[in-house]
C-alpha cells in the first residue's frame, strides 16, 4: 500500500473519485509513513485517530457522490495554526499544554473542503528562523542526503530550510500528501527549495491570518506546499478567500487557480533582475537561473533584464520591522492566559521569569532587537527608516511589473546545509532569505519550483514572484519551470526506504 | 550602535524577559553584530518617502458594532495555568 504514499494530490483525487482506493486506505497509508518518517522529527504532534475519523467522513460522501473538492486528501498542518482541540505549540515551550479552542480560517477551509488531518508539523520556534534547529521540540532532519562520496568524512544530516521545514520534509518524504505553511520572509519557499518540492507563498491578504500564531502581522501569509504546481493551486483554491475576521484579507474574488495551469507560458515576459546576482551567488545556482530564463524562453515567453536597486537593502529593513513586529505579538505570551508559567515573587517578576524560561535564544533575540528599535530615542532611526526603506522596495517592483509580468530569481543562495551551521552567527543565517524576503516586504505572491540538483545531488529550487493578486501568472509560469525541469529526483529517505 | 550589558538588562527589562546576568555580555555583542548590520540602511536616502505601515492597499472595512460571540468563559479560561472562581489568577497586585 505504500504506493499510495507516492501520489501526488491530483493523483490521489482521481484515484478515490474512481474508487480505486479508499479515504481510509489513503490515510492508513500515511499514517504509517508519518509513523516511518519519526526519525525526521517532521511533526511535533502526530493525529491519526482524526485522520482516520475524517477519512471515513469523506468515504461517506465519496460514496454517495458528494465529493468535495480535497476529500480524503491526507494534509499535514504546520503547528503555527490553531486546531480546536488539537496541541498546538508554534514550537516554543512558552506554548506549553495550549490547546485551542477554535479553529484557524485556514485550516477549517481545508477541513470543510474534505481533507485529511494527519498531524501538526515542527518549525522554528514562532516561525522565527530558515534551518527549523530553533524549536522546543528539537532540530527537523531533512530526508534528502548529500551524496556521500562528495563529502567524504562529513555524514552530518542537513536542516529542511525553516521555518516550514517540517510541513517541508514531511511533503518531501511522502509523509503529507500537501502541507500548509506560512511564510513572513520566505519560511514556505526556503524550505521548499531545501526539499525539493513546491511552495507558495500568496499575496498578503489572500490567506486569512485568523487563528494563525503571529509572528509579524504585516508580512505574515499562510500558503500551501505540495509536490507539483498543480497540487499547490489545488490547496491554495481551498485556503484562499476572503475572512471578515482578519481586516486585511482581501475582499477580492478567488479566481478558479487550475485554469491558468491550462495556458503555456508563450507571451509572458519575464524579469530577470539583476542586483539578484550581486551577492556572491554560487555558480551553480548561477547557471540554474540562467537554465529556468532558457527553459521559459524555450517555452515562448521573454526574459527581459530589470533593476530592484534596493535589493540589498531588504534584508536589513527586514530584520527591523518583523522583530519589532514580533516584539509586540509576543507580549501576549505572560504565563496568564495560556501555556507556561514560571512562579515569581510578583506578577512582573512572574513574567520576566516565564518569558525567560519559555522563548528560546532566536525568539529572545529577535523580541529584544524588536523592543530596541521601538523605544524612544531609536524609534526615528531604526524603524521609521525601515518602514520607508519597505516603501522603496515596493517602488522597485512596481515599476519592473510595469515592464514585466513576473520575476524569475533563485529561491535561495545555497542548497541545505548541515544541522549545526550557521548557529553561531544570526546574520550568516538570516542571509538565507535574501531572495525571498522583498517579495514580503512588497506583500507580493511567489512560488519555488524544484529546478534541479546541486553537485552534491541536493535540491535547488527557482522562484517566480507576480503581481499582487496575481497567482495565476505565478501559477503558470512556475507550471512551464516544473514541466520544462521535469525534476524527478527523490529525497535518499524514500530511495533508501524503497518505497 | 554597540550595545554593552547595562543597555541588553535595561532592554530585556522593558520586554520582560529575564536574563541571566552571565549571559548579557554574549547577547550584548550579538545584538551589536545585528545593528551593525541593519545600519547600512544609512545608506539609503528617504528623506521625501513616506513610511510603509501596510502593504495591503485597502481601507480597513467597518463592521456593526454589535456583539457576534460570547458565553464562552469555560472555553478561555481552560488553557489558563491558574483561575480561581471564573477568573484568571496570578500573583498579588495590591496589598
Amino acid at each position: 500500500m505504500s504506493d499510495l504514499t507516492g501520489l501526488t494530490l491530483e493523483a490521489a483525487r482521481e484515484g478515490l473519485l474512481a474508487r480505486r482506493f479508499s479515504a481510509r486506505e489513503l490515510a492508513q497509508a500515511h499514517v504509517a509513513a508519518m509513523e516511518r518518517a519519526r526519525a525526521l522529527n517532521a511533526y511535533i504532534t502526530e493525529t491519526p485517530d482524526r485522520a482516520l475519523a475524517m477519512a471515513d467522513a469523506a468515504d461517506a460522501r465519496l460514496k454517495r457522490g458528494e465529493a468535495k473538492p480535497l476529500d480524503g486528501i491526507p494534509i499535514a498542518v504546520k503547528d503555527v495554526f490553531c486546531t480546536q482541540g488539537v496541541l498546538t505549540t508554534a514550537a516554543s515551550h512558552i506554548l506549553d499544554g495550549f490547546t485551542p479552542p477554535y479553529e484557524s480560517t485556514v485550516t477549517a477551509r481545508l477541513w470543510e473542503a474534505g481533507a485529511v488531518m494527519l498531524g501538526k508539523t515542527n518549525l522554528d520556534e514562532f516561525a522565527m528562523g530558515s534551518s527549523t534547529t530553533t524549536s522546543h521540540y528539537g532540530a527537523v532532519e531533512n530526508p534528502w542526503r548529500p551524496r556521500s562520496d562528495d563529502r567524504p568524512g562529513d555524514n552530518r544530516p542537513l536542516v529542511p530550510g525553516g521555518s516550514s521545514g517540517g510541513s517541508a520534509a514531511a511533503v518531501a518524504a511522502h509523509a503529507a500528501v500537501g502541507a500548509t505553511g506560512t511564510d513572513t520572509g520566505g519560511s514556505i519557499r526556503q524550505p521548499a527549495s531545501f526539499c525539493g518540492i513546491v511552495g507558495l507563498k500568496p499575496t498578503y491578504g489572500r490567506c486569512s491570518r485568523w487563528g494563525v500564531v503571529a509572528y509579524a502581522s504585516s508580512l505574515d501569509c499562510p500558503g500551501p506546499m505540495a509536490r507539483s504546481v498543480r497540487d499547490a493551486a489545488l490547496l491554495l483554491q481551498v485556503m484562499a478567500g476572503h475572512d471578515p475576521r482578519d481586516s486585511t484579507c482581501a475582499p477580492v474574488p478567488v479566481p478558479d487557480y487550475a485554469a491558468p495551469l491550462a495556458r503555456d507560458a508563450r507571451g509572458l515576459k519575464i524579469g530577470i533582475p539583476k542586483e539578484y546576482r550581486a551577492s556572491g551567488m554560487p555558480a551553480e545556482i548561477e547557471a540554474l537561473w540562467q537554465q529556468g530564463a532558457a527553459w521559459l524562453r524555450a517555452a515562448g515567453a521573454e526574459p527581459v533584464e530589470v533593476s530592484l536597486p534596493m535589493t540589498k537593502y531588504a534584508l536589513p529593513a527586514y530584520y527591523i520591522i518583523a522583530p519589532a513586529e514580533a516584539s509586540s505579538n509576543l507580549a501576549r505570551y505572560d504565563g496568564v492566559k495560556y501555556g507556561l508559567r514560571v512562579a515569581g515573587d510578583s506578577l512582573a517578576d512572574m513574567y520576566e521569569q516565564t518569558r525567560g524560561e519559555g522563548f528560546g535564544a532566536e525568539v529572545r533575540r529577535r523580541v529584544l532587537i524588536g523592543t530596541y528599535v521601538l523605544s524612544a530615542g531609536y524609534y526615528d532611526a531604526y524603524y521609521l527608516k525601515a518602514q520607508k526603506v519597505r516603501t522603496l522596495v515596493a517602488r522597485d517592483f512596481a515599476a519592473a511589473f510595469e515592464r514585466v509580468d513576473c520575476l524569475l530569481t533563485p529561491t535561495a543562495p545555497s542548497a541545505a546545509f548541515a544541522i549545526g551551521d550557521h548557529r553561531d552567527d544570526p546574520v550568516a543565517m538570516y542571509l538565507n532569505d535574501v531572495f525571498t524576503i522583498p517579495a514580503n516586504l512588497a506583500g507580493l505572491p511567489a512560488i519555488s519550483v524544484p529546478a534541479g540538483l546541486n553537485a552534491d545531488g541536493l535540491p535547488l529550487g527557482l522562484q517566480v514572484i507576480g503581481r499582487a493578486f496575481d497567482e495565476e501568472t505565478v501559477l503558470r509560469a512556475g507550471h512551464a519551470l516544473e514541466r520544462a525541469a521535469n525534476f524527478t529526483h527523490r529525497p535518499s529517505f524514500i530511495e533508501g526506504a524503497g518505497g | 550602535m554597540a550595545l554593552d550589558k547595562d543597555a541588553v538588562a535595561q532592554i530585556a527589562r522593558l520586554a520582560r524577559i529575564r536574563v541571566a546576568d552571565a549571559e548579557l555580555d554574549a547577547l550584548a555583542a550579538e545584538l551589536s553584530h545585528i545593528l551593525a548590520w541593519v545600519e547600512q540602511l544609512a545608506e539609503v536616502a528617504t528623506d521625501d518617502v513616506p513610511p510603509m505601515t501596510s502593504v495591503a492597499a485597502m481601507r480597513l472595512p467597518m463592521r456593526e458594532d454589535v456583539v457576534t460571540d460570547g458565553d464562552c468563559r469555560d472555553a478561555i479560561l481552560k488553557n489558563a495555568p491558574q483561575t480561581a472562581r471564573g477568573f484568571f489568577a496570578v500573583p498579588k497586585v495590591v496589598e
